[in-house]
C-alpha cells in the first residue's frame, strides 16, 4: 500500500505511523465523561470508506488526512491537515 | 455415529464408502429459542455449551458464508493461559483445561498438543517480568517455569543464542501445557457435537437486519428470510461493528484490523515447541506436515481486507530469521489474513447489551482461537442465565465507560498497540 502524501508524493505505507479515525474530536476540557468516553474509545469502524490520519514519520512528519476503503485499501484522496486542526 | 476404533476398522473394510456426514445442511426454521449469529469456532462453541450445559437445543447458527470460514481457520493454532491480570488468567486457564479434554468430550480428534510455549527475553528486566508473570501464573494455579539459556538451547535447538545474535537471548518462561491444536478440527468437532444434540448449522445465511419488540430483540433478517427468536448472540470477531450497527449500535469500543499469517515449505522434524520473540513480535511452531507456522504483528491501520501488505511480511520474516538464522533461505508457501476485532484494552467482550435479549462476544484481538473453548462456554452461560459467569464478568461491554479496563499490556486505548 502506497500512500500519496501531499508534500512527497507517493511512500510507502512503511514510513507512515497509524492515528486512527479522522472524524473523532476531542472535546472540550471540561466536558462531561460521556463525552470523553465516545471520544478516548467508541469508534465507527465502518468497512468502505474510512477518513483516517496518517503521520508520516519516515519522511515529512507532516499529518495527512487519508481517504481509504477498509475494504479494499483503496485510497481515493490525501491532504494536509492544518497545524490547528491537528493540534485539536 | 460415534467415531471409534471399531467405527474406523468398518469403514476401513468398506472402503471408506458409508461414513454418514458430520452434521446436517439445516434449513432455517421460522423460530428458535436463540439464534448465535456467526459459524466460527466461537458461535459454534457457544451453541455446543448451550445444548450441552444448559438443555437449549432449538437453537440455530447462522453463517453467513460456509462453516468455519473466518478466523477459526486463519490462526497459528496456539494455546496457552500465560495472561497476569486475575480477570483474564482463570478465564484462559479455564479454557486450556477445556482444551485437554476436548477431544475426548466432542468425540472428534482436535490434535490438542500440549508442546509448550516459550517466551524469550532479552533484557534483564524482561527476564525480571517474566519472573513476575510466572509467580503470578503459579499462584492462580497455572503452570510456568523460567528458563536458563542452557535449557533454552537443549530445547530449542534451532534458536541463535549467541551473544552476536540482533537481540541476544538472556533466558525465557515456559509453559508447558501450553501447544498447538489442529484448528479446522475445532470448529468440525463443535459442529458435529453441537448437530448431534438438535442445533441447526445454517450455512450461506448472512443476517440483514434485527428486528425488536420495544428494546427486545425478537428475532433476525436474513438473506433466506426472517427468523424468530427471544435471545441472539452476535459472535462474528472482525465483522463485529458491522452486524451490531444492524441492530442500532453505531459506535463500539473496536476497531477491525488485518493480522497477517504464514506457512513454510515442509521441514523434518525442527521445532517441537513453539517459540515467541521477545524484542519484537513473532510466534512460531511446526506443524505436523513439517511447515513452519508463524506470525507477528497486525499491519496497523484499519481493515476487513483479509489481506495484508509487504512491509509486515518483511518484517515478520526478518524477525524470523534473527531467531533462527538457518531459517532464512526457506521458501513461503502461503501467507493470508484474517481481520481481528480490536478492542480498546486489548481484552475481549462476553456481555448482555443495553438491549435485552442481545448478547455480544467480541473484541478478542490476535486471542481468540486460544479462547473458543471458554468464549462458547461462558457466552452460552451469559445467555441462558441472562447473566455473565464469574469467568467472564470483567469482560463487560460498559467497562470503557466506568474505567474497569483489562489492559494486560498497559498500551491505552490504541488498539493497533495490544
Amino acid at each position: 500500500m502506497r500512500i500519496p502524501c501531499p508534500v512527497c508524493g507517493p511512500r510507502s505505507v512503511s514510513e507512515f505511523t497509524y492515528e486512527g479515525d479522522a472524524t473523532v474530536t476531542r472535546p472540550a476540557l471540561d466536558a462531561d465523561a460521556d463525552a470523553w468516553f465516545a471520544a478516548v474509545y467508541q469508534r465507527a469502524n465502518p468497512r468502505g470508506p474510512h477518513s483516517e490520519l496518517w503521520h508520516h514519520m519516515g519522511g515529512c512528519r507532516s499529518i495527512i488526512r487519508v481517504e481509504r476503503d477498509t475494504g479494499t485499501h483503496a485510497i481515493t484522496g490525501a491532504s494536509l491537515v492544518s497545524p490547528h486542526e491537528a493540534s485539536e | 455415529m460415534r467415531y471409534s476404533l471399531s467405527s474406523l476398522i468398518a469403514n476401513t473394510l468398506n472402503g471408506h464408502k458409508s461414513w454418514p456426514v458430520a452434521w446436517r445442511k439445516a434449513e432455517p426454521r421460522p423460530a428458535y429459542d436463540a439464534i448465535i449469529v456467526g459459524g466460527g469456532g466461537h458461535g459454534l462453541a457457544t451453541a455446543y455449551y448451550l445444548a450441552k450445559e444448559h438443555g437449549l437445543t432449538n437453537v440455530a447458527v447462522l453463517e453467513k458464508g460456509w462453516l468455519a470460514s473466518g478466523n477459526i481457520g486463519r490462526n497459528t493454532t496456539i494455546i496457552r493461559s500465560n495472561y497476569m491480570l486475575p480477570g483474564n488468567t482463570h478465564f484462559y486457564e479455564w479454557s486450556l483445561k477445556l482444551w485437554e479434554t476436548l477431544s475426548r468430550e466432542l468425540n472428534f480428534n482436535a490434535m490438542v498438543s500440549q508442546r509448550g510455549v516459550i517466551n524469550l527475553a532479552h533484557t534483564p528486566a524482561q527476564l525480571d517480568a517474566y519472573a513476575r508473570r510466572g509467580n503470578a501464573m503459579r499462584l492462580a494455579g497455572v503452570d510456568a517455569e523460567l528458563l536458563d539459556r542452557a535449557e533454552l538451547a537443549r530445547r530449542v535447538p534451532g534458536l541463535d543464542l549467541s551473544d552476536g545474535a540482533r537481540f541476544p537471548v538472556l533466558g525465557g518462561i515456559c509453559q508447558p501445557r501450553g501447544g498447538t491444536v489442529r484448528h479446522d478440527a475445532v470448529a468440525w468437532g463443535y459442529a458435529r457435537a453441537a448437530d448431534r444434540l438438535g442445533v441447526d448449522i445454517i450455512e450461506n445465511c448472512a443476517v440483514t437486519g434485527f428486528t425488536f419488540d420495544g428494546d427486545r430483540v425478537s428475532g433476525v433478517e436474513t438473506t433466506r428470510g426472517a427468523i424468530a427468536a427471544k435471545k441472539v448472540g452476535v459472535a462474528v470477531a472482525g465483522s463485529t461493528s458491522e452486524v451490531m450497527r444492524l441492530a442500532g449500535f453505531d459506535r463500539l469500543p473496536i476497531e477491525s484490523h488485518v493480522l497477517q499469517a504464514f506457512v513454510s515449505e515442509g521441514l523434518k522434524p525442527f521445532l517441537d515447541t513453539v517459540v515467541t520473540f521477545g524484542a519484537g513480535h513473532l510466534y512460531i511452531s511446526q506443524s505436523d506436515k513439517g511447515g513452519l507456522v508463524f506470525g507477528g504483528d497486525i499491519d496497523g491501520y484499519n481493515s476487513y481486507a483479509q489481506r495484508g501488505n509487504l512491509p509486515v511480511v518483511e518484517d515478520v520474516a526478518a524477525t524470523a530469521c534473527a531467531m533462527f538464522p538457518s531459517l532464512s533461505r526457506l521458501r513461503l508457501l502461503r501467507s493470508w489474513g484474517g481481520i481481528m476485532d480490536m478492542s480498546m484494552d486489548g481484552s475481549p467482550i462476553i456481555d448482555r447489551t443495553p438491549k435485552p435479549g442481545l448478547y455480544l462476544n467480541a473484541g478478542w484481538c490476535y486471542g481468540g482461537f486460544k479462547a473458543t473453548p471458554a468464549s462458547g462456554w461462558c457466552f452460552a452461560h451469559t445467555i441462558a442465565k441472562d447473566e455473565p459467569h464469574p469467568l467472564n464478568a470483567a469482560f463487560s461491554l460498559d467497562r470503557f465507560r466506568t474505567g474497569a479496563l483489562l489492559d494486560e499490556r498497559g498500551a491505552g486505548a490504541t488498539p493497533r498497540l495490544h
